[in-house]
């Protein structure tokens, strides 16, 4: 992991493995997939589920600075605890926590290379009891939104080709052949792709395994596809989860230096009265 | 418990890739079928064999593809 701009950013799952009990280490599996904690998870792990704990359930938003707080205490975290979070689907989720808890300013939160998928596949042990942990005091940052855009900085990129936009979702969803991923409710009104984004999917940031390309493989990945820090990027998706990957993957183990991730992705912007939407593009969509 | 007989293996629904991700948790086989790409996972089932746990989780996936729209482009 050392040609990685932050390789302080990743554990493997042995680290893992012999530091599961240490108490300043704090896991938490975030699954796309909910049910998954409670069949078996990394024993000490806590479960996060993002539909309803990493996001506000009223209006669209990340949690606010006190919903963080809140749930970071009643983990168990403290402001100096390192956190490791991992999951299913090469870390989809993991990076969405990982994300937020950058923006309210915890030190040191990791990602377990190659989630859930590596730990099954090495035959790991698993526990479905859930740990009691003792409450912590936890305070938050405030939001740091610069790892953030809104929609109207995407739309002032979009007048002013002075960002890169990359949009991380299957080719598919980027040509506007289908509207949402397959078997995925429809969640936008348009198909396409913000105009003059890239189409690199965040999946070809892993291997097999489940882990991270190399330093060497990620930085020819994206700078085939003209993203190689010479303007600051925005990453988006369907949701924001997606793209959150891919912001971790350019900020922590690239070292760009200015990487947003537009969380608001295609389920604002494809459902915009007026917004410009550009379709096929296939030439820019590698399978 | 461990995990044993983890495996991973790819089918094909209609025209969409499914994953098929199974393995044994004590006498119980578990598998969750997702869409590949992004890799959402849309069914999960139990089984006392693999074949019983993937058959259970890939009508769920068949049920649940079938409703996806392709737009000419």
């Amino acid at each position: 992991m050392t040609e990685y701009a932050h390789p302080e950013a990743l554990v493997s799952t042995d680290w893992v493995a012999q530091h599961a009990s240490d108490p300043n280490v704090r896991l938490v599996e975030v699954d796309v997939d909910t049910k998954a904690y409670d069949e078996g998870h990394v024993p000490g792990a806590l479960g996060w589920a993002w539909n309803s704990q990493l996001c506000d359930t009223v209006r669209r938003d990340i949690l606010s600075k006190a919903q963080l707080e809140e749930l970071l205490a009643s983990s168990g975290i403290a402001n100096d605890t390192t956190v490791v979070i991992y999951g299913d689907n090469n870390n989809w989720f993991a990076a969405w926590a990982l994300w937020q808890m950058k923006i309210y300013g915890h030190k040191d939160v990791r990602l377990m290379n190659g989630g859930r998928k590596k730990w099954l596949s090495e035959g790991r042990e698993l526990s479905t009891e859930t740990p009691q942990v003792k409450r912590t005091t936890y305070t938050a940052g405030s939001p740091d939104n610069s790892l953030r855009a809104f929609l109207p900085q995407v739309q002032a990129a979009l007048a002013t080709h002075n960002w890169a936009l990359v949009d991380v979702r299957s080719p598919q969803e980027f040509t506007g052949e289908i509207l949402a991923p397959p078997g995925l409710p429809e969640t936008c009104q348009r198909g396409g792709h913000i105009p003059g984004a890239r189409s690199i999917p965040w999946g070809k940031a892993c291997n097999d395994d489940g882990t991270f390309k190399s330093a060497g493989e990620l930085r020819s990945l994206y700078a085939n596809e003209g993203i190689d820090g010479s303007k600051p990027v925005i990453a988006y998706c369907r949701i924001g989860e997606r793209s959150s990957h891919t912001w971790f993957v350019l900020k922590y183990l690239l070292g760009l230096d200015k990487v947003v991730n537009y969380d608001g992705s295609w389920t604002e912007w494809g459902n915009l009265v007026g917004a410009a939407v550009e379709r096929g593009a296939a030439a820019t969509a590698k399978a | 418990m461990k995990v044993e007989e983890f495996q991973e293996r790819r089918v094909e629904v209609g025209r969409w890739p499914v994953n098929l991700t199974s393995y044994r948790l004590g006498n119980v086989f578990h598998c969750k079928a997702d869409n590949v790409s992004p890799g959402a996972a849309l069914a999960r089932a139990t089984g006392a064999t693999r074949e019983e746990a993937e058959k259970k989780a890939l009508g769920r996936a068949e049920q649940l593809l079938a409703h996806t729209r392709v737009q000419a482009v």
